[in-house]
């Protein structure tokens, strides 16, 4: 597996009134060519920063990017001028949101703002455009798409307009898709022809995806490797099947055992994580779990822990105990 | 099941909004039929869960058995007295029993009003306790959901959303009610917290035996909270059981299809299972389709249902189902 993407030791903070928010502390991680990546946590942990810190895309100010690497093609994206970002980002990394109506134009027809990026990134004439607008909105599923391409946004559901979002990330061909919880604010049902929509896409262009979301079942059925992030730190990361069979961090675990199951043949009473994730701009000395933690030893308290390996080299955890010798505390 | 167990029964239960047009004189040129003809039971100290995706209904339905909308036709019978008949005081000493807890934990608290008088208001408003005694009794109040009593001069942004929830639960709790409906009281939280909110209903519903009607979109969380489940869609109930009995054996082409939609937290399980992806979306409750309101998306669909409207029927012990394909 060739390396598409390599993030080392990402920080990004934000410059506020009520103090510096310490969004994203230094993570690391490498994205295979043609693999998925999951990234999971709950909502304020740092998941779209660190993309969006990636993709050169925080507001500046009030935040900025104090550290770290972000290596594409043998180049720092961190260091790239606004015109070679911009040309990466229109060319190979696209990225799709959980509400597309803040990345479509209201006043435009949808038409127009997928011929309108094929224009400018594929160098297409008007013509050649509208040709392959209506093809890719017939690849994303819309119907009727010869039609429909002249409506607008609002006149497009939820569902659609994700579709649309898709069919706009894809007119450059990219190497890698990232996709910010794109299903979150859709039906179940909704969510199931998006899902299929891409794992399909994926897997005929070949595209690596950085999937975001807070759902761990989502990631279960779609990613091969797991991040999951907690405090702006990813505090575990390990192929999927290893994640949800042998979780090794206190949160993981928790997580996991505070998710009722649709196939649960008994119920039983939830496991919850007591208490609230930490402050980021006031972030405790030591482990950021350890107020919340189960298993918190007094290490825990003074000194954060590294991400480090555990059992193999692909299942790394921040954590100072071992979950399966260490008492609860 | 003998009517002594059945705590609330809804008959034919309907409820239109007007779609009107005009600024001086408005005329009527529609409805949005937000509840459509729904019948069913909820039995004393049961959770039934109501499910079924944005827009088909569950809020207009909790709503409207609560009175806080009045129904378009139907009954709602409370401990056998229909509420859909009741107005003014009779109506008022009813509502003591019955509570709603909602959704949004942001929306639904005043900002200007301190914790005390947010969980004490229902108190003071059915003339039940003041003064110290209502004091005492938020107290109490707040404890038993989990908040520290000392919280009680603190205003609602001081809070997170899981202990904003707890708030709205105390004050669910104020007059003692023996039912409540719970709109969607998690969906807006984290994960983590939403076990503990969860936890917390479920030891009140032991400890004080309360009924719950549990409206969410989340089915795996409503296996696990319900003892019954009621599956809607536009307006209608499309499948209702017991819930082992709907997640084992789902009849309803759109039960079935929304179970294989929810991903289950388990790639090895994820690996083998079969999705049933519906096309198109949910149409408007303005303009439903003649025959079954799932007609324009099932997947098994007849001739006849295109034409008839399905009938709402028992077709096993205490399974109920509206559809063309089982006899
Ligand atoms: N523009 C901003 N100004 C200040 N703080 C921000 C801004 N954007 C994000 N943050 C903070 O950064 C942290 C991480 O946010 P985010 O990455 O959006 O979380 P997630 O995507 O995991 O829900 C949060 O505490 C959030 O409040
Ligand atoms: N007060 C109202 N006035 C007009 N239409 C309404 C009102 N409340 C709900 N509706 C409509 O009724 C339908 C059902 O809404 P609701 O009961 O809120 O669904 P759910 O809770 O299942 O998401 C929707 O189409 C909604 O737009
Ligand atoms: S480092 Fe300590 S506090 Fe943090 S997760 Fe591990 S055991 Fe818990
Ligand atoms: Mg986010
Ligand atoms: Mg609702």
């Amino acid at each position: 597996m060739t390396t598409l993407l390599e993030v080392k030791d990402l920080k990004t903070r934000f410059y506020t009134q009520d103090g510096v928010v310490h969004a994203v502390n230094g993570i690391s991680y490498t994205l295979d060519e043609g693999s998925t990546l999951g990234i999971v946590g709950e909502s304020g942990c740092g998941k779209s920063v660190s993309v969006l810190s990636a993709m050169r895309l925080i507001p500046e100010p009030p935040g900025k990017i104090v550290g770290g690497q972000v290596l594409f093609e043998g180049e720092d994206l961190l260091k790239m001028s606004m015109d070679e970002i911009r040309h990466v980002r229109g060319n190979k990394i696209a990225m799709i949101f959980q509400d597309p109506m803040t990345s479509l134009n209201p006043v435009l027809t949808i038409g127009r703002q997928v011929e309108e990026a094929l224009e400018l990134h594929m160098g297409m004439s008007r013509s050649q455009a509208r040709q392959r607008a209506i093809e890719l909105l017939q690849m994303v599923g819309i119907p009727q798409a010869e039609d429909r391409i002249d409506d607008y946004p609002h006149q497009f559901s939820g569902g659609m307009r994700q579709r649309v979002m898709i069919a706009m990330a894809l007119s450059c061909n990219p190497q890698i898709l990232i996709a910010d919880e794109p299903t979150t604010a859709l039906d179940v049902t909704i969510q199931a022809q998006i899902i299929d929509l891409v794992k399909r896409l994926r897997d005929e262009i070949g595209m690596a995806v950085i999937w975001i979301t807070h759902d761990l079942g989502i990631i279960a059925g779609l990613a091969e490797k797991v991040i999951v992030m907690y405090a702006g730190f990813i505090v575990e990361e390990a192929p999927v099947k290893e994640l949800y069979s042998n979780p090794r961090h206190p949160y993981t675990i928790g997580l996991l055992g505070s998710l009722p199951r649709l196939d649960a043949r008994k119920s039983h009473r939830l496991v919850s994580i007591e208490g609230l994730p930490p402050d980021l701009i006031d972030l405790p000395p030591g482990c950021p779990f350890a107020p919340r933690c189960a298993y918190v030893i007094d290490r825990c308290l003074e000194e954060n822990p590294s991400l480090e390996a555990v059992g193999s080299n692909s299942h790394r955890i921040a954590c100072w105990v071992d979950v399966k010798t260490a008492p609860k505390t | 099941m003998t009517e002594d167990n059945i705590l609330v029964r809804v008959e034919h239960l309907k409820k239109y909004f007007p779609i009107t047009r005009g600024i001086v004189f408005q005329r009527q040129i529609g409805a949005v039929k937000a509840v459509d003809d729904i019948s069913f039971d909820i039995r004393r100290g049961e959770t039934l869960g109501l499910v079924g995706e944005s827009g088909c209904g569950k809020s207009t339905t909790g709503r409207t058995i609560l009175q806080l909308y009045r129904p378009t036709a139907g009954a709602v019978y409370f401990e056998g007295q229909d509420l859909a008949k009741m107005k003014g005081e009779q109506l008022r000493r009813m509502r003591r029993k019955m509570q709603m807890i909602f959704q949004d934990p942001y929306a639904s608290l005043n900002p200007r009003m301190t914790v005390g008088n947010i969980v004490g208001e229902p108190l003071e408003v059915h003339g039940v306790a003041s003064g110290k005694e209502r004091y005492e009794r938020v107290q109490e109040l707040l404890q038993l959901v989990g908040l520290n009593p000392y919280f009680i001069n603190r205003y609602p942004h001081e809070f997170s959303g899981g202990q904003r929830q707890r708030i709205g639960v105390a004050r669910a709790l104020a007059l003692n009610p023996s039912f409540i409906v719970c709109d969607e009281p998690i969906s807006a939280l984290d994960v983590s917290i939403q076990a503990q909110v969860v936890n917390l209903l479920e030891d009140l519903q032991a400890e004080f035996k309360l009924t719950y009607l549990f409206i969410a979109h989340d089915l795996s969380m409503v296996r696990h909270i319900s003892d019954r489940v009621a599956v809607m869609y536009l307006g209608k109930i499309m499948e209702l059981t017991s819930r082992d009995e709907l997640y084992n054996n789902p009849l309803h082409p759109y039960t079935q299809a929304l179970l294989s939609a929810v991903p289950i937290p388990d790639p090895v399980v994820e690996e083998t299972r079969r999705r049933i992806i519906l096309e198109g979306d949910v149409p408007s409750p303005a303009n439903p389709p003649a025959g079954c309101n799932f007609c324009t998306r099932c997947p098994r669909i007849l001739e006849i249902c295109h034409d008839e409207e399905p009938e709402f029927k028992e077709v096993g012990p205490d399974h109920w189902v509206a559809c063309h394909l089982i006899a």
